[in-house]
């Protein structure tokens, strides 16, 4: 099989080359150009330096490499959503957004319609299985601890069926490096990258600059109404958020909601602060809908544990009905799993 | 699989001659060409012919060879030492909008930080200048006019002799970027009124990294940067023996067989335009029809992405560009394309293929059946770029 690798510079998506070579595939590594070299705004993989991470790690390989320009659709799909989502008074999740319209679906229909390759792979520790009919399923990775199949449950089967993920196969990130090494690349002792490729810069500055009307200051009102005082733009916080409120009252606050038409932040005790109702749209499934109203466990972030829930879904997305209380930034997707097998998810709405 | 290289335009191969040529220096001659004793004197000796060599392929005197580490030093040198040189007897800068970065980027930046004037000329749609136009934005402060021999993109010649006659006539030192011709085409300063002209060995099977800055006897010339008084004080630093030699070598083999091998590759490239012409739709030759290299064939194709295509033809075994290789990575159109008029939808889906002494027939045929099966692909995949 001719087999696309998006390569990002870092050892899992490099291993990820590795393999898929040794089990005899004709291995091409991808690597996308997200933003201009001197860019100052939010980055990921797109970087210079980890260009030319990659470009090295495919020598060492002796496989063809194309570095590609995905600028326009970063900027569009995720600077512009991640910049938009502090408008809106969201908590954005740029690694979902990438995922979504970056290299799932403008890589991959590359892939698949100009160069004439058979499927892509990435670096995702997370796994597809197939069934014998032919299907696909996206399932967590063997390695609990680096499970990242969060990330991917907006993906169908037009997807998973011509996705490749072999790290998430890997018994632990110490085999992924011992493989790295015998091959010698030199990505085998890079740090980690960060889960939330936007993290870590000054991306609040970055969104200031980007949509400065979510950060002019508001008032802060508890949940009756009072006028507590005020805070410096709602572009800087987010639900749930405790610290930083600048209000003395002699209790916790927290942040319980953000109503952005109002520029204003409602905030409460702890007691308040869990809900067991939230809005979702924007679902996705990655076999096929389990039915108008189904029993699942619903991830609420990026690596969080599972809780009881029903969704029940309507024409426009659908409620999730939390067996127990929590809180949840909206904007921020929530991911349906059986088992290790994600059924699919959606975002929380702010509704 | 079998490649076909066809993106000379960036770089050659080094012809085996000239690669032994260069190993021999490197393995026998150690020397520095500056030092008094033997060693430096067998260098200095090789040097001195390698420079006899290039000043006879262009019809020059030795003393009036300046060696440098290739294209973009020697198009600095030119403009910037000419500039600093006459400083006080103007500030006009006059070249073209389909210049090599190399001389763009360098007379902006004189423009910005030593408040030079500049008159960047326009092209007609092939890509020439009017000479007409450089007689006219030549003012009495002009102290050079730029205007590169054959376009490194679109492959248009410019009609360099008339320019330098209009220079002449107004004692404006003219440069020319022949980076492209030499080796390729005749260009014989003793007829050709230019003052300086850059060189570059990679672009002729040489190596890279070593090229020359023909700077012809009394024209004003000052050197860009400091340290030892090599190349009669006009470029500092130890030459590059080897890649000098080889330059040398290069440029003799490439003169002696031109008249055989230009008409050769030009050949070639019309049975690849006609080729591609009548196989793919919607499809745009750039350059000039008759006034070209003769190994140039720069398309633009509707409706798909340069980028896309240079891959697609990569994995197909074929390598090509989609137009300057120093401008790789980014998608803003080449600055040329749009000088010629093309839309910046149209300038994007650019494919610049440029043939070499490796080129055969049959791999023109390679191209294209190759070709006109991946631009449909392409265009089924986007159906607007």
């Amino acid at each position: 099989m001719k087999v696309f690798v998006a390569m990002s510079g870092g050892v899992d998506s490099s291993v990820a080359a590795a393999l898929l070579q040794e089990r005899g595939h004709e291995v091409v590594g991808v690597w996308m150009r997200l933003a201009p070299a001197a860019d100052t705004g939010p980055r990921c993989c797109g970087t210079f330096e980890a260009g030319e991470d990659a470009r090295r790690a495919a020598a060492v390989l002796g496989i063809p490499f194309y570095a590609l320009n995905y600028e326009d659709v970063f900027g569009r799909n995720v600077v512009d959503r991640f910049v938009g989502a502090y408008a809106e008074g969201e908590t954005p999740n740029p690694c979902v957004a990438c995922n979504q319209y970056v290299k799932f679906e403008a890589l991959l229909g590359d892939v698949l319609a100009k160069f004439g390759g058979d499927a892509l792979a990435t670096g995702h520790y997370a796994r597809v299985t197939r069934d014998p009919d032919g299907g696909a399923r996206l399932r967590r990775a063997t390695d609990a601890q680096k499970d990242q199949s969060y990330a991917l449950y907006m993906l169908g089967q037009r997807h998973l069926r011509r996705l490749l993920l072999p790290i998430g196969e890997l018994a632990d990130k110490a085999e992924t490096r011992r493989i790295a090494a015998r091959h010698g690349l030199a990505t085998a002792t890079k740090p980690d990258s960060q889960d939330i490729c936007f993290i870590g810069g000054d991306y609040r500055d970055f969104a200031r600059r980007r949509v400065p009307d979510a950060f002019v200051p508001g008032p802060i009102r508890s949940s009756e109404g009072a006028e507590l005082g005020m805070h410096e733009g709602i572009g800087a916080y987010t639900v749930g958020q405790r610290e930083g409120l600048g209000i003395a009252t002699g209790e916790r606050l927290y942040v319980l909601r953000i109503e952005p038409s109002a520029r204003a932040l409602v905030v409460g005790g702890r007691d308040e602060l869990g809900r067991t109702r939230y809005r979702l749209r924007d679902l996705r499934f990655t076999v096929t809908t389990p039915g108008a109203a189904f029993d699942i466990e619903v991830a609420l972030r990026y690596r969080g544990t599972p809780v009881s829930a029903e969704v029940r879904l309507d024409e426009r997305g659908a409620d999730l009905l939390l067996h127990e209380p929590a809180t949840v930034s909206p904007g921020q997707a929530a991911v349906f799993y059986r088992g290790d097998e994600v059924v699919g998810g959606g975002i929380v709405t702010s509704s | 699989m079998r490649r076909i290289y066809l993106d000379h335009a960036a770089t050659t191969p080094v012809d085996p001659r000239v690669a032994e040529a260069m190993a021999a220096v490197y393995r026998d001659a150690p020397g520095n060409p500056s030092s008094i004793h033997d060693e430096g004197r067998q260098a200095r000796a090789l040097m001195d012919t390698a420079r006899e060599r290039v000043a006879a392929a262009i019809g020059a005197e030795p003393s009036e060879i300046v060696f440098t580490s290739g294209g973009t030093e020697a198009d600095n040198l030119a403009v910037r030492g000419t500039v600093a040189a006459l400083r006080h007897k103007g500030d006009h800068v006059v070249t073209t909008a389909i210049e090599h970065h190399a001389v763009l980027d360098t007379v902006s930046e004189l423009e910005r930080e030593q408040n030079v004037r500049l008159t960047v000329l326009p092209v007609d749609r092939y890509g020439r200048v009017d000479p007409e136009d450089v007689r006219e934005a030549i003012t009495a402060r002009t102290v050079l006019v730029s205007v590169m021999h054959a376009n490194n993109e679109i492959g248009t010649i410019e009609p360099i002799a008339e320019i330098g006659r209009i220079c002449r006539e107004r004692n404006v030192v003219f440069h020319s970027d022949a980076v492209q011709t030499v080796g390729a085409l005749e260009v014989d300063v003793r007829r050709l009124p230019v003052d300086l002209l850059s060189l570059n060995a990679h672009k002729f099977y040489g190596p890279k990294g070593v090229g020359a800055l023909y700077v012809r006897k009394g024209t004003p010339f000052a050197r860009i940067q400091t340290g030892g008084g090599q190349e009669r004080d006009r470029r500092a630093g130890t030459e590059n023996v080897a890649g000098i030699v080889a330059m040398g070598a290069a440029l003799e083999i490439a003169t002696r067989e031109r008249a055989i091998e230009s008409p050769r590759l030009a050949r070639l490239r019309d049975l690849l335009l006609s080729g591609v012409r009548d196989a793919i739709d919607d499809v745009v030759v750039n350059g000039h029809p008759t006034e070209r290299l003769p190994n140039n064939a720069s398309l633009c194709v509707r409706g798909v992405q340069g980028e896309s295509l240079i891959v697609a033809l990569d994995l197909a075994g074929i390598a090509a560009s989609s137009g300057a290789a120093c401008t790789t990575g980014s998608l803003e159109p080449s600055h040329v394309l749009l000088a010629i008029g093309l839309s910046r939808e149209l300038a994007q889906g650019s494919l610049r293929l440029t043939l070499g002494r490796a080129t055969t027939d049959e791999d023109v045929d390679v191209v294209l059946g190759e070709l006109p099966r991946i631009v449909s692909r392409l265009r089924a995949a986007s159906p607007v770029a």
